[in-house]
């Protein structure tokens, strides 16, 4: 393999991992604070939709990327209001939001733009630009460091490097930040959280915002980075892969870094190989697609490590009376 | 807190969320500029209205069945089994080995094996997750999700690289043998003189579809390993206190749960399409997981919750045919159902029991 052909995948990597990556931090922020959240899938999807939509309707992509996130904020508060203010089941309000979004993202787009459940394909302005960064192209010559800076480091959407500076930012919020001790405190015991004085309820809501936030930024990315345009259910499972990459990381950010980079680097593989010819063996295409799911099956038995969720996950609060 | 009676938990609570899920249902209908009332007219008569749309309804209807008595069989212990869908797909594969490899002489010897096969397919891939979740504490929904799609995978695999037939381009087994078809409705009911459509697939499955909720409700309240099931379901704390196996609990509920999901495979993959296609389960296997939250996870709740998804679906295929509404519109009903009769449940329930207390207190 030369080195451009190196470069090809490593640059679809990054692309492909940057959906995986914003999901996976919406995901933890969630989870840290004790809401399970299987729903990243359909917020990412209704987002991709009105990003997609608003960027065609109004031809500009910020636009877009403000509706793709009023409407994951929306689904959030929907799973807030479920599973945070009636106590119900946060795995079943998920599952909910996830066909909710599948359903109405179709039966809006067909209203709107009658064309099969799709937007029209979007051009100039309703889609994010690559960014050419400082000295990319006086540098292209330069051996080696040239081209991974020219092709690799350079030259993606503005999403793409939010992505990647969500994940020092994640961190910091969450460990170095008061917010963030309360945050991960109310997903461990958020009864010591009430008796401290402070608001479960207000600092699980903030969660699921945030979460919601990133979910939107990362269908926008879909819908306006990725792809020129909404298709039908086009995210494709990328939320239950994010959702996957959050248990392999153990709900910390950098490794979710590096576990969505991991499994973004999978899906360029199987992109761009169909079977793998490793001369003794063939590895079909269909094992590459897996391969996340087995992984994340593997570390939640854990025989590599134990995966250990926040303790108070997935229960809802009730304050003793 | 203020008890309601049993009535109000097991009628009125249902039929309030289904309410309201259907008002939000009427007013997205009217949001995409359609008028309510006429839509439902159509799905009425499309699915209703002839026996052709009553084999549809009811072919459905079992799909719909099986999954929904899988979720409820797997949520009596408190195990959330979200892969019935994964569970359904690997029962085609059993289905279709036992079809294509043995030759069969009748189709009522074919049914009993490709129910084995279907269950035992379908078991199999419960199983891993539950041991899992058993033995290693992996989060069953997590890993049942993951089920699902491992198993679309193993199945896109095996359906192109094996079991396609040669110089065919279509990732599906070859027709299944004469001898395995089964009867349809139109065969059953003619012996009786009864017409029915020819044309609609509803089948024979219907049958074993009924006998399982027989089965399933016997298993549950009437049997030693059902109580066991409910008790482990309540609190995993006493039944291990009462000398309750929680590795066998969950193993073996989760391994019924599975077959059943498997089993609905003699419908669509034996009765209907006659050959493995790919994604036959065609999202049935989370359909189950509506039905059987608005059946409250009883086998007769379940069933009417089936036959009710079965009419959606079918009416929702009508409406796509001869209105311009999606065929989407049954996925957002069928999401709206999840959430008030699952996710908002306390949000019906709340104020009920308020209403029911204070007129306790009244009278």
């Amino acid at each position: 393999m030369d080195l451009a052909t190196a470069l090809q995948i490593l640059d679809s990597t990054v692309r492909l991992s940057t959906p995986l990556l914003l999901a996976c931090l919406a995901g933890l922020f969630s989870e840290r604070a004790g809401i399970f959240d299987i729903g990243l899938e359909g917020k990412m999807l209704m987002a991709a939709f009105f990003s997609a939509a608003v960027a065609a309707l109004t031809g500009s992509v910020w636009l877009g990327l403000l509706a793709g996130i009023a409407s994951s904020m929306v689904l959030s508060g929907l799973h807030g209001l479920a599973s945070i203010t009636f106590r119900g089941d946060q795995l079943i309000s998920g599952v909910a939001i996830n066909f909710l979004a599948i359903g109405l993202t179709v039966l809006i787009a067909q209203d709107w733009f009658q064309q099969g459940g799709r937007t029209p394909s979007l051009i100039g302005g309703g889609r994010f630009q690559e960014i050419t960064l400082p000295f990319a192209d006086t540098l292209q010559g330069v051996p080696i460091l040239g081209p991974i800076y020219h092709d690799l480091i350079s030259g993606h959407s503005i999403l793409v490097y939010v992505a990647l500076l969500m994940v020092p930012l994640t961190w910091w919020i969450l460990f170095r930040t008061r917010f963030g001790l309360h945050l991960r405190a109310v997903g461990e015991n958020p009864a010591a959280v009430d008796t401290a004085g402070l608001s479960v309820v207000g600092l699980r809501f903030a969660a699921v915002g945030i979460c919601g936030i990133l979910c939107g930024i990362a269908g926008a990315y879909l819908a306006t980075g990725l792809q020129a345009g909404f298709v039908k259910e086009m995210t494709a499972g990328r939320g239950y892969i994010a959702l996957a990459a959050l248990i392999f990381a153990k709900w910390r950010p950098w490794y979710a870094l590096g576990a969505c980079l991991l499994f973004g680097f999978l899906q360029a593989v199987a992109l761009r190989y169909q079977n793998i010819d490793l001369g003794a063996f063939t590895v079909p295409v269909q094992f590459m697609d897996a391969l996340p799911y087995i992984l994340t099956v593997v570390i939640l038995a854990g025989f590599i490590g134990k995966a250990v969720p926040p303790k108070s996950g997935g229960v809802p609060y009730v304050k003793e009376r | 807190m203020s008890k309601m009676p049993a009535w109000a938990d097991a009628v009125l609570v249902p039929l309030i969320s289904i309410f309201l899920a259907a008002i939000l249902s009427a007013l997205v209908i009217l949001f995409i500029g359609e008028d309510p009332i006429a839509a439902l007219n159509l799905m009425v008569d499309g699915a209703l209205g002839s026996t052709y749309g009553w084999g549809y309804t009811l072919y459905y209807a079992t799909n719909f069945l099986f999954t929904g008595l899988a979720f409820s069989v797997a949520f009596h212990a408190a195990q959330f089994n979200i892969g019935a869908e994964g569970q359904a797909m690997l029962g085609g594969l059993g289905v279709a080995i036992v079809c294509i490899v043995i030759p069969w002489p009748h189709w009522s010897l074919a049914l009993i094996f490709a129910l084995v096969g279907a269950a035992a397919f379908g078991a199999f891939w419960a199983a891993i997750p539950a041991y899992l979740q058993a033995t290693r504490g992996s989060h069953i929904v997590i890993t049942t999700i993951m089920f699902n799609f491992i198993a679309a995978a193993l199945l896109n695999y095996l359906l192109v690289n094996v079991m396609r037939p040669e110089g065919s381009m279509d990732p599906a087994t070859g027709k299944f043998p004469e001898a395995t078809h089964l009867p349809t409705l139109h065969d059953i009911l003619g012996v009786f003189g009864i017409p029915f459509s020819k044309a609609a697939p509803a089948n024979i499955s219907l049958l074993i579809g009924l006998i399982a909720c027989v089965l399933v409700y016997l298993l549950i309240w009437r049997t030693r390993l059902g109580y066991e099931i409910r008790a482990f379901g309540k609190s995993e704390s006493a039944a291990r206190y009462a000398g309750i196996s929680p590795v066998k609990i969950t193993v073996v509920a989760m391994m019924i749960s599975g077959g059943l999901a498997g089993m609905m495979a003699i419908n669509n993959v034996m009765g209907e399409a006659e050959r493995l296609v790919m994604n036959a389960t065609e999202g049935a296997g989370f359909i189950g997981i509506a039905v059987a939250l608005m059946g409250r996870n009883h086998p007769l709740g379940v069933l009417l919750a089936a036959i009710l998804f079965g009419f959606l679906y079918q009416g929702g295929a009508e409406l796509a045919l001869w209105a311009s509404i999606p065929r989407e519109l049954i996925v957002v009903i069928q999401a709206l159902v999840i959430l008030f009769t699952g996710a908002l449940d306390n949000m019906v329930r709340m104020p009920l029991e308020r209403l029911f207390g204070a007129v306790r207190r009244e009278g």
